[in-house]
């Protein structure tokens, strides 16, 4: 729902809807506690009713100064903040560090690291996706789906647990590669039978009680469309970007770690229940890509070689040469990169971490406007930020 | 109420009590059962509502409270709202947030007084029955906007301003599907309803004619839609408007919003039950051994359910939306049902 005269807000506050009464926008608080933000984010609303008419969102509520403390401890100890960003898909965020101080490092991986760190990866992705539609159905409210979610989501934390030992944050990858191998205990069939699980029925439940309802996608349809243009423009990454019918992904389009070895597809959003880019395309297209990530680690596990997991010894303490570096890889939110400088010591000279969450959702200013506020509520669930990785 | 005044009568040294005496007393009688049983069906429905959603979620529920499956959670978490401190915001219009509570309980309340449970078993007996119910459960859209003015709090504006919108505007279709019934029973009042459905299911007027069936699922939408529960909870909605309308309050009289709350739904299920479900009439006549305010209990909490299952399965509209099928759909809808239904009656000759 565009509102298409309107240019400034101060031009609609100032009209007089009825003469001799002056009418003026009310300013509304969502948040730092609010139910549907996700975390501690702020979004100041100047609404006049229902509809929303400028958004300002305010961040900073959960700053840790990850990046500065990177200047502070060594390459290895500096891992455990990473898990701290996005902390529904930690591994992910292991990888990006990993890789970039890698590559400035000029480490080679031993290639059943590189097998595991996807399998873990991918596993924390559809974890991630799990969280991102059960939120979204809540925020839409509808309770059960949540429930269902995070059923399965336990299965992945307990496979992830049984591998790294954390639940939740698991400080797993290390440079040079992994810091325990896979379980002997069946760990790997395990994991296949839960995918085999999701793939078949696990999905279909989900499509069934949520994706394809109709009130569902009443209120997500043609809501809060963002186009290609306004997602190239706020450097949108991930589904955000993808469900505005851009094929690219850092998988494919910049292949890192052994991505380029497995067969998977990019879903995009087509617009299938009204235009290109809007809620519900964001939506199906995480769901979708639950899919593919079950392709992906049933070929990782099927094609895995024996051989070392890690190339340095655990204890050792990593040095980087001088130089510089920049990588990125495709986390569950978007393009998650790191850049890394080195002035040949322990500790890096400067971390700067690119964060997909941040990025995203600076499209709510533009996208926001004109939107009535149970709309706000869909964009920001569709936009699946975490305040982890905003605030870093 | 015979049995009532007979029974006083028979209590040595009140048999010649004056009619007026007679009546007050009987009315005190009648009021302190209605509020008990509102208040234990409030306590009921909520370890049912968490019984049904876990149910649905696959998980348990309460469990522990009490012995068998946490059937004391319920009573466990009223004495514990009981004893929470009562907050009164420092801004807040003191009033209107104090009285606002009273009042949304006291329109369920008041209604529940023409629900007849049994033959001759009515707190009062009203030849306008129904238009009586509509009537005063429609005090409770004052106090909720009352709370959400008084509460001095935005989102409990927002919350105000979409409830009160959101039940004027479906107390319409509320009413106008059970029209059709009026017309066939020629009467308003409750107990003639129900005794004009005597004689086992195809004599309910769900069943009558096609029109009254489309008109008693209006009404079941409606009702959602008035109790303020999903996928209608427009005044609530926890993920946009925090808590609603009810946002600052806190202990006793969050409580009350609550018992409200309950009290509302089995109302509506009850209503629902006496206009369209042949009240306390089984379904087959062999069943007739079942007292029949048991059987209207039963028919009444099968209702409820069928609204909770509703509540915990699907995602909640948008409140245009909710407009949307109020005015341009359900009272058209319901227009015709009248309208059908009356024709049906000429040419089925049961005009009456």
């Amino acid at each position: 729902m565009a509102i298409e005269n309107i240019k400034t807000t101060n031009g609609w506050a100032d009209q007089d809807h009825v003469p001799g009464i002056k009418s003026e926008l009310l300013e509304l608080n969502m948040g730092p506690q609010h139910p549907a933000t996700h975390g501690v984010l702020r979004l100041v609303l100047h609404t006049d009713g229902e509809i929303v008419y400028k958004v300002t969102p305010v961040m900073g509520y959960l700053h840790r100064c990850a990046e500065k403390i990177a200047e502070g401890v060594n390459y290895k100890q500096w891992v455990v903040y990473t898990d701290r960003f996005d902390y529904l898909s930690p591994m992910t965020c292991n990888h990006a560090y990993v890789t970039a101080l890698e590559k400035v490092m000029q480490q080679e991986v031993p290639e059943r690291a590189e097998h595991i760190r996807i399998v873990v990866s991918e596993l924390s992705r559809m974890a991630s996706h799990l969280i991102a539609l059960a939120t979204f159905g809540l925020d839409m409210g509808a309770w059960t789906p949540l429930l269902y979610c995070f059923r399965e989501r336990e299965v992945i934390l307990d496979l992830l647990e049984r591998i790294s030992g954390g639940r939740m944050l698991y400080n797993y990858m290390v440079p040079g590669g992994v810091r325990y191998d896979i379980p002997k205990d069946n760990w790997a069939s395990d994991v296949i039978e839960f995918i085999t699980m999701i793939e078949n029925k696990k999905l279909d439940d989900y499509n069934n009680l949520l994706s394809y309802n109709k009130i569902f996608i009443g209120r997500l349809a043609n809501v809060a469309v963002i186009d290609e243009k306004t997602a190239y423009d706020y450097g949108c990454t991930g589904p955000v970007l993808r469900g505005a019918g851009v094929n690219f992904d850092c998988r494919k389009d910049d292949p890192y770690s052994l991505y380029h070895k497995f067969d998977f597809d990019i879903p995009v959003g087509k617009g299938e229940m009204g235009t290109v880019g809007d809620c519900w395309d964001r939506y199906i297209v995480r769901v979708r890509e639950i899919e593919q990530s079950c392709r992906i680690i049933r070929q990782a596990l099927e094609s895995l070689p024996e051989g070392p997991y890690s190339a340095i010894e655990l204890k050792k303490i990593v040095k980087a040469p001088a130089g510089a570096a920049y990588s990125r890889v495709e986390s569950s939110k978007g393009e998650l990169g790191h850049y890394i400088i080195s002035d040949g010591g322990q500790t890096a000279f400067r971390n700067k971490v690119r964060s997909p969450s941040f990025c995203n959702l600076q499209v709510i200013e533009k996208v926001g406007v004109g939107q009535m506020v149970s709309d706000l509520v869909a964009l920001i669930g569709s936009l699946d930020i975490v305040l982890g990785e905003i605030d870093r | 109420m015979q049995v009532l005044t007979d029974l006083i009568r028979s209590i040595p040294g009140l048999g010649d009590m004056s009619e007026l005496a007679m009546h007050i007393t009987i009315s005190a009688i009648m009021a302190t059962l209605m509020f008990i049983v509102m208040a234990l069906c409030a306590l009921i429905f909520t370890w049912m509502e968490r019984k049904v959603a876990g149910f649905l979620q696959s998980r348990y529920g309460p469990m522990r409270t009490g012995r068998w499956h946490g059937w004391a959670q319920a009573v466990a978490d009223m004495l514990k709202i009981l004893g929470k401190e009562d907050i009164i915001p420092r801004d807040a219009d003191r009033a209107m947030f104090v009285f606002a509570p009273i009042l949304v309980l006291l329109g369920s309340l008041l209604a529940w007084a023409a629900i007849p449970w049994a033959p001759g078993f009515v707190a009062a007996d009203l030849d306008l029955g129904l238009f009586y119910i509509f009537a005063v459960s429609s005090l409770a859209i004052i106090g909720i906007l009352m709370a959400g003015w008084g509460s001095n709090n935005k989102w409990a504006l927002y919350g105000a301003a979409r409830g009160a919108a959101q039940m004027v505007s479906y107390e319409i279709p509320l009413a106008l599907a059970t029209i059709p019934v009026v017309m066939y029973t020629g009467s308003l009042n409750t107990q003639d309803i129900v005794i004009a459905q005597q004689g086992g299911m195809l004599n309910w007027f769900v069943l009558r004619d096609p029109f009254l069936f489309v008109a008693f699922w209006m009404y079941f939408i409606a009702g959602i839609a008035e109790t303020n529960r999903g996928p209608f909870d427009m005044p609530e909605t926890e993920s946009e408007l925090v808590a609603g309308y009810h946002t600052e309050y806190t202990g006793m009289r969050f409580a009350f919003f609550f018992l409200a709350e309950y009290a509302n739904l089995f109302l509506i299920a009850l209503i629902a039950v006496m206009v369209f479900l042949g009240g306390w009439w089984a379904p087959i006549p062999f069943m007739d051994f079942l007292p029949p305010a048991l059987t209207f209990i039963i028919k009444g909490v099968l209702m409820v359910f069928l609204n909770m299952w509703i509540r915990w399965t699907l995602p909640r509209v948008r409140v245009d939306q909710l407009m949307h099928l109020c005015w341009k759909v359900m009272i058209p809808v319901t227009l015709i049902c009248v309208v059908g239904s009356g024709i049906w009656m000429m040419v089925s000759g049961q005009a009456g």
